[in-house]
């Protein structure tokens, strides 16, 4: 009847359902699904092998084109600061999906987490802060559940409408508590908090100044490596600490305790986990109030460590690019990692009006497509073989007639990579099986 | 048979009166928490809002609201989310109001050839989404998000003094070249006071009448909602699933491209920096509001409208617009959530009266047997 009824008929997964909803109605889904996902996974040492092989990439890239920018341990340093935020959306959205509930709102939930954070660490101090950008976030993850859980509302509908009303109520508070008192007389203002202490960052003494020496010599290899390093290790935000223990903790709890399987058991098939006695409800609310917390963090550290001041728009759609990054990771941690470095390098490159540094990058895609082309002519499909050479040498020919990329096209390479890689990838993808799907107690019975 | 229509009336009713009483009670509580007065804020929102420039505003400002709810609706119809209307429908204005700026012909031509470059590139930019869906199975709603960001990119690129823009001495915008006086569509004035109502309202009209005609009385309209329905039944009953999806996403697109019309044609005249944007989300809202009904989207769009208008007075008394904000939201997510109490509530009558049908049936059947043996 309405977009609100039919889902719950065929589920909100319709979301990323194209191909297989059409095609599969006739293939039973079970058993040949499992050597498939083998064949997608790649075991350690491949996977360090094609890291190896990208890493010398490009120093040779950086080498060749002499923009020093592309491993400089300012880029990678910017790109650690932008990637965290993203990272935690999509950790965010990892959590509330394995529990089958969509979670569109988490730009919403960011939101909260920006406005809340900086509201209370401006008046105490950062940590206080990340806790209550922690808590809003909750508020709002606790108003998805509410609706997607026990109303059974459609998950991205709910999403949608959680963000609207985040954004309706931030503006509206901000206005009432940074735009008086004490508050304004400190720099604040309708759209602008006042400014929030620095989070304390590590920079571990020496080893930084020494790599940073290595980085200025421009050796192959060996000064990207300290310039990779250098970014790691230097002004390291214990904020940035605390996410990758996250990460961690996340992959360990959802794929080694007995609380993960239950939950992941959730999502995927919900009905056989009643039966086995699981508390689905539970479980859903559980991850789907942890995915506002950790898309508050993200919020809180967007607030907090690149600018020390809540900015309306700050989040600027990074909610969404953290759901990318988590579908591009395929809905695991280190993948989500991945895909969050590299939306978060980036972000840094454009930050830095890094338009030497994302030409000299073209060769490295002109590099990889015709990697590609010999790959796919290899293997005998000749046709996207050529077609992918075309692709690189029309690359060639910009990296050659041209010396930088406008920064509006830096700016849109995250969102034109994701279409790319969702483009090239989707069907290799699997999301969980009842991702999306509405589920009411008692219908197992 | 009639009364049962008069009952899902009721229960169609209910849910958005339901969901504005949410709202109202929300909206007072966060006054009160705030040390304001919330009746005298309703107060003053209606006296103002039934003035008549008031009502010439949200007539004009509907009319964007109501085409950014068509658009949305399209989709919804079928279960596909265009979130991307926002980004067709600037990038649609953007092509418009470029085209329109380079040629100068007269108004039967010109307004036509605006208006179809605009449907054109919004059909275009939400086909890309519905490809790579059909194609390689990429879910709409990432698609579409990710080309809203890459529309807006492109826009800035080109919306460049010595690109397709220039820089204006005297106010120091950047726009695009103002449209030919040919390409301004007419406006008509019922009462001078309150200024003239824009033309491009007929054309939403229109729109609205046309999507309840297709929907509801062709067969295109007829698989649309059967695929939004039940994918495999559709499918199993000779629908072109893919195709579909194809086609909807078109139509949504060439309507999101509609949204930046009346903007353009009739207020702004030129692309510039400070185009409205933000309207495609607007339409989500709207178009749930209205549970994709054409009559209900523009109740909806009204009723967004006038929150809009009566916010600025609002500010003027002393309270903060920003409230409106807060109310729009809470309007939208209560609206999808009373919907399926209202939807699971009729579900629940239904099954009800069918089981007791079915006793009373079994009741009689068993019966009849004992006066049969007897």
């Amino acid at each position: 009847m309405t977009a609100v009824r039919s889902t719950s008929v065929e589920g909100g997964g319709g979301r990323r359902a194209g191909m297989s909803a059409t095609t599969t109605t006739a293939v039973p889904a079970t058993a040949p699904k499992a050597p498939q996902a083998k064949r997608g996974r790649l075991s350690y040492p491949v996977l360090l092998l094609i890291f190896a092989g990208a890493l010398l990439a490009v120093c040779a890239v950086r080498a060749i084109t002499g923009a020093q920018d592309v491993t400089s341990s300012g880029q990678i340093s910017g790109m650690l600061q932008m990637a965290v935020p993203i990272g935690l959306a999509g950790l965010a959205g990892l959590w509330s999906e394995r529990a089958g509930v969509v979670n569109i709102g988490l730009e919403g939930m960011m939101i909260l987490g920006t406005f809340f954070g900086a509201w209370a660490g401006w008046q105490t101090n950062p940590w206080i802060g990340l806790v209550a950008g922690i808590l809003g976030g909750m508020l709002g993850g606790l108003l998805h559940a509410v609706a997607t859980v026990t109303f059974g509302v459609d998950h991205i509908v709910s999403g949608v409408a959680i963000t609207l009303l985040a954004q309706g109520t931030t503006q509206y508070l901000a206005k009432r508590w940074f735009n008086t008192g004490h508050a304004a007389a400190l720099g604040g203002n309708p759209k602008q908090s006042p400014p929030i202490k620095s989070v304390p960052s590590i920079t571990v003494p020496g080893l930084s100044d020494s790599l940073l020496t290595i980085e200025h010599h421009h050796w192959f290899l060996v000064s990207d490596l300290a310039g990779i390093l250098g970014g790691l290790v230097t002004g390291l935000s214990y904020f940035t600490v605390l996410a990758a223990l996250l990460f961690a903790a996340t992959f360990f709890v959802l794929w080694r305790t007995a609380f993960g399987l239950r939950l992941r058991s959730c999502g995927e098939a919900p009905i056989a986990a009643e039966s086995l006695g699981v508390n689905v409800y539970f479980y859903k609310y559980a991850a789907v109030v942890l995915s506002g917390g950790l898309a508050g963090f993200g919020g809180a550290f967007l607030a907090m460590v690149p600018s020390h001041i809540y900015n309306e728009g700050q989040t600027g759609g990074r909610g969404y690019i953290g759901l990318a990054a988590m579908i591009f990771g395929n809905w695991r941690p280190g993948g989500l990692a991945m895909g969050a470095g590299l939306f978060g390098y980036t972000d840094s490159l454009q930050l830095r009006s890094g338009g030497p540094a994302a030409h000299a990058l073209l060769l490295l895609l002109v590099i990889l497509l015709v990697l590609l082309a010999a790959r796919k002519v290899y293997r005998k499909s000749y046709r996207q073989g050529v077609l992918s050479a075309a692709f690189a040498a029309l690359l060639l020919v910009w990296f050659l007639m041209t010396d930088t990329i406008p920064n509006e096209f830096v700016s849109a390479t995250p969102y034109v990579a994701t279409l790319l890689v969702l483009a090239l990838s989707a069907q290799r993808l699997r999301m969980p099986k009842a991702d999306g799907k509405p589920y009411r107690k008692g219908q197992g019975k | 048979m009639k009364k049962i229509d008069k009952e899902r009336l009721l229960l169609g009713i209910a849910a958005p009166v339901l969901a504005l009483l949410a709202a109202f009670v929300v909206t007072s509580l966060v006054l009160l928490a705030t040390g304001k007065q919330p009746f005298d804020a309703f107060q003053i929102m209606g006296s103002y809002g039934v003035k008549s420039d008031s009502q010439v505003y949200i007539l004009n400002k509907a009319t964007t609201y109501y085409l950014a709810g068509l658009a949305v609706a399209v989709g919804f119809r079928m279960n596909l989310f265009n979130i991307g209307v926002d980004g067709q429908y600037r990038l649609a204005a953007f092509a418009a109001a470029v085209v329109g700026g380079m040629v100068n012909l007269p108004g039967i031509l010109e307004l036509p050839l605006i208006i179809i470059v605009a449907m054109l590139v919004g059909a275009m930019w939400a086909g890309l989404a519905g490809l790579l869906k059909v194609g390689r199975g990429v879910s709409e709603v990432i698609a579409t998000i990710m080309l809203n960001a890459i529309a807006t990119a492109i826009i800035s690129y080109l919306l460049q003094p010595g690109r397709l823009a220039h820089l204006d001495a005297n106010t120091n915008s950047v726009h695009t070249t103002v449209l030919p006086k040919s390409g301004w569509f007419f406006t008509f004035t019922t009462n001078p006071a309150a200024g003239p109502i824009e033309g491009f309202i007929v054309v939403a009209a229109l729109a609205g009448v046309a999507y309840w005609f297709v929907l509801s009385r062709t067969r295109f309209g007829f698989d649309l909602r059967t695929v939004g329905q039940s994918e495999s039944a559709a499918q199993a009953s000779g629908v072109n699933v893919k195709r579909m999806i194809v086609t909807s996403m078109l139509v949504s697109g060439a309507c999101a491209g509609l949204v930046g019309m009346p903007t353009l044609l009739n207020e702004s005249h030129q692309y510039a920096t400070d185009f409205p944007a933000g309207i495609g989300f607007t339409g989500i809202a709207i178009a749930l509001l209205g549970r994709n009904n054409p009559g209900g989207i523009a109740v909806g769009a009204l009723l967004w409208a006038f929150l809009d208008r009566t916010s600025n007075w609002l500010e003027f008394n002393g309270y903060d617009k920003e409230i409106v904000g807060v109310m729009q939201g809470v309007i939208v997510l209560s609206v999808v959530v009373a919907y399926e109490l209202v939807r699971r509530y009729g579900l629940g009558r239904q099954q009800r009266r069918v089981g007791e049908q079915l006793a009373a049936a079994a009741r009689n059947t068993a019966k009849q047997e004992q006066e049969a043996a007897i």
